[in-house]
């Protein structure tokens, strides 16, 4: 059996892939499927917990975050298309109006 | 090396290259497509740790509904194929998420990990339990998360649609 900590290891290691795409690409979209991937690494610990636990809370945690993820992908996306229709790009860096 | 251990170093070199992927092309759409390979060996991991149902979930919602909705925007916008490169963006990103990958693998792996996992009965994980702890336990967060996914529907409406 693979031990718990490969697992921890997995998951902090592709949150912290996720970290980099939201730091570094300049395309909304690609920031918010990195906020995908950071949301699904933090599903694999809990998961992972889960099981070496014998707890049911774990799975039940992932399901609601698979709720809060599609409603959080469903709203980012509506403002992405509104933010587009505004100003015809999709680079954080433009969107500064609120920046002193 | 056990053949367990085995497809985990499989499916786990496999998500690394998946997600890097989805942080380095330079096509949106490619990013995409490397996203749902990353979730669909998400899923086969979910499967390997004794939860089959949330691993039909994650393939139903993420991998079906959730690309289905990205990529339907991506083709909508239709955003420029080119995006300018930050001056100072990459440098400082890698160094940060190293860093912090470096921290939470220090974190985790500090405190004593259970070595064997307690719940190997075959009903752990099955839609019977999962449905049985989330009206018993978790009947509130549930319905509270009904009323969240209506109120994205609505936002999203609202959001999306043209000012007339």
């Amino acid at each position: 059996m693979v031990p718990l900590n490969y697992y921890l290891i997995l998951g902090a290691v592709v949150f912290a892939i996720g970290v980099l795409g939201v730091i570094v690409r300049r395309d909304l979209i690609v920031v918010l499927m990195s906020i995908e991937l950071m949301l699904n690494a933090v599903n694999l610990t809990f998961i992972a917990f889960a099981c070496f636990l014998g707890s049911m809370a774990g799975q039940v945690a992932v399901f609601f975050v698979m709720a809060v993820a599609a409603a959080e992908a469903v709203i980012g996306l509506a403002i992405i298309i509104s933010v587009f229709r505004h100003r015809q790009t999709l680079d954080p860096q433009e969107m500064q109006l609120l920046k002193w | 090396m056990t053949p367990s251990l085995m497809l985990f170093y499989v499916l786990g070199g496999l998500l690394v290259i998946a997600s890097l992927m989805v942080v380095f092309l330079s096509s949106v759409v490619h990013s995409a497509m490397a996203l749902v390979a990353a979730l669909f060996l998400i899923a086969i991991l979910f499967l390997t740790l004794h939860a089959p149902m949330v691993g039909v979930l994650q393939v139903l919602v993420y991998a079906g509904a959730i690309m289905v909705l990205f990529l339907f925007v991506i083709m909508l916008l239709n955003p420029a194929a080119v995006e300018p490169r930050r001056r100072f963006g990459w440098g400082f990103g890698i160094v940060a998420s190293l860093l912090l990958a470096g921290a939470l693998v220090a974190v985790m792996t500090n405190g004593e990990a259970p070595l064997d996992p307690v719940a190997a009965t075959e009903l752990f994980g099955s839609p019977e339990t999962l449905a049985k702890s989330l009206f018993t336990d978790f009947v509130l967060p549930f319905e509270i998360a009904s009323v969240l996914l209506l109120v994205a529907i609505i936002g999203a409406v609202v959001l999306a649609k043209r000012e007339s």
